[in-house]
């Protein structure tokens, strides 16, 4: 998976102008994640691409494009919610800035090690609880509680 | 390993021994709220899940944003959650308070974890319980479920020392508090007020410094429960948790409440906080009492004991919400209410009233309200181009009287 990498307070309106965004439509949301910040962005990102962040990470077009997990060193609180329960898994790392745009990177959710495969670096984050796993891997919340639940983790 | 009151409550709903800042924990809930605005978002979340709640006792469904119906749209909101509420044999539906009153009135105690589609679910931390706002999605699981997913918060503990003086209240310290730490300060923290001015507060007083945590960004504001919070439950009981002394703290606030002047919020920020000297004498088109924030009796009492037997400036609206039913009767029954109208207020029935903008006192463009409630973003109580200033009862009261901006200490 390729690594795309953002900078700092990456927020709604750079993912999604306001003036695109008067649909709710996943996939013309997906069209148009970052249209001006990056225009080349929703053309070339292939399913299971990853973005790599700097501080304050917050927004739902970029899972509609096709991404499989964020890694920033922080993230606005409702995006976190938010993001986990529309089943886009998060990663906080302080090292985020070593992995470089373009880079292969390869994530094994259950250990928490982000491989650089360009760099022929390891990143470790804390990997989520088995629960949340679940709800990423069940594509969310609702979908999550729906055939899981809680119990059955 | 030491544990702060926040802490303490999650593992014990999450039936863990402890937990730290950082930990994800699924924690049983002691209760789910939604309120008219938000219940039909929830519900449809709800729908997909399951089709009967985890307890028709603890889903709690309240109309306070806009009832009665002001628009056909809002009436029909109200028949989708009505529906849901007969269907579901809901015992906690209501229609006579503000949400965060009414639970605080007749459900939390201590210990109880709330989840509230409402950012002021904060407020009925300050029983001793955690108590927080979310999504509709996150509510809507929580209906299904009784269960809900959390991160353990870090915690600030905001240390209260002194007393007021005259004519400065609870709304003046936490504004005062918001204005230092700002919009952000405690972004996603737990806010832990304590020291002596706390102790010594009413419990309606502590319910307005928990209201106000969201405002700084906090996940949840709480209060260590004590004989006063008891007293306040009427034969409710709880499990009382208390911080431990060697508790880690993210950051530690010392405030002596005896250096703060009565304050005001300016637009179009809560942490653009002055004292209400910056804003003297300017001129005031409504003055709006009321809400979670500042709508309990020892509120409308102080606004009472100042324009009683005076008439407010020809002017002004001075509109009047309590906060819940039993406060309007108390009201009532100490005759405010009538000594309130006798001064020219107009009095709305128990519920949100004026604060979210849609009905029973809405603003014009130019126009300036001086209000007890909790947010002062544009457009909230109407047209973006109006004013909306925060500051206490007091503060609203005297505005009202003298139809501009004054310190209320020179009216009591």
């Amino acid at each position: 998976m390729r690594a795309w990498k953002f900078g700092d307070d990456i927020n709604t309106d750079v993912i999604t102008p306001g003036r695109y965004t008067v649909t709710t439509d996943r996939k013309r949301l997906g069209e148009i994640a970052f249209i001006e910040y990056r225009p080349e962005f929703a053309k070339e990102v292939q399913e299971g691409d990853v973005i790599v962040a700097g501080n304050n990470f917050s927004p739902v077009a970029i899972k509609a494009a096709g991404i499989s997990a964020v890694i920033a060193k922080s993230f606005a609180r409702i995006f976190f919610r938010n993001s986990i329960n529309i089943g886009l898994p998060l990663f906080v790392s302080e090292d985020a800035d070593r992995i470089d745009d373009g880079d292969e990177v390869e994530i094994d959710f259950k250990t928490g090690e982000i491989r650089d495969k360009t760099k022929g670096i390891v990143l470790k984050v804390k990997p989520l609880p088995k629960f949340m796993e679940k709800i990423v891997e069940k594509g969310g919340l609702v979908n999550f509680l729906r055939s899981d639940g809680y119990d059955n983790v | 390993m030491a544990s702060t009151i926040t802490e303490k409550i999650l593992a014990n709903a999450s039936h863990q021994k402890e937990v730290a800042p950082g930990d994800y924990a699924v924690a049983d809930v002691s209760y789910v709220m939604a309120h008219d605005s938000t219940a039909p978002l929830a519900i449809e979340s709800f729908y997909k899940i399951t089709d009967k709640v985890f307890d028709k006792d603890r889903v709690i469904i309240v109309f306070d944003h806009f009832f009665p119906a002001p628009t056909v749209a809002g009436a029909t909101m109200h028949q989708k959650s009505r529906k849901f509420v007969m269907d579901q044999k809901l015992s906690g539906f209501h229609t006579n308070g503000v949400c965060h009153q009414l639970l605080s009135e007749k459900y939390i105690s201590p210990g109880d974890v709330l989840v509230g589609a409402d950012s002021h679910s904060c407020t009925e931390g300050a029983l001793g319980a955690f108590t927080t706002g979310l999504g509709s999605t996150d509510i809507g699981g929580a209906m299904a479920t009784g269960k809900c997913w959390f991160r353990v918060p870090e915690s600030l503990k905001f240390n209260l020392t002194g007393s007021t003086r005259k004519g400065v209240y609870a709304k003046d310290v936490i504004l005062s508090i918001i204005g230092d730490v700002g919009a952000a300060g405690a972004l996603y923290k737990a806010c832990e007020f304590t020291g002596d001015y706390v102790k010594n507060a009413t419990v309606a007083s502590r319910l307005t410094l928990c209201n106000m945590a969201i405002e700084m960004g906090g996940k949840n504001g709480v209060i260590e429960a004590d004989q006063k919070t008891l007293d306040f439950l009427d034969g409710r009981t709880g499990k009382i948790f208390r911080s431990d002394p060697d508790a880690a703290y993210e950051d530690e606030y010392e405030i002596e409440v005896k250096d703060i002047e009565p304050q005001v919020a300016l637009p179009p920020v809560v942490d653009n906080v002055e004292t209400v000297s910056a804003v003297e004498g300017k001129p005031i088109d409504q003055a709006f009492l009321g809400t979670c924030t500042n709508g309990r009796l020892e509120d409308i009492e102080v606004a009472t004991r100042i324009v009683k037997g005076k008439k407010i400036a020809r002017n002004v609206r001075f509109i009047v919400s309590p906060a819940s039913e039993d406060i309007y009767f108390a009201a009532f029954e100490n005759g405010y209410l009538r000594d309130l109208v006798e001064a020219g207020a107009t009095i709305c029935n128990p519920s949100c009233g004026a604060c979210v903008g849609r009905h029973e006192g809405v603003l014009c463009e130019g126009e300036v309200c001086i209000s007890s409630m909790n947010r002062n973003f544009s457009g909230r109580m109407g047209s973006p181009e109006a004013e909306i200033i925060l500051a206490s009862p007091a503060t609203v009261a005297a505005s009202a009287l003298a139809g501009k901006i004054v310190d209320p200490r020179d009216y009591l």
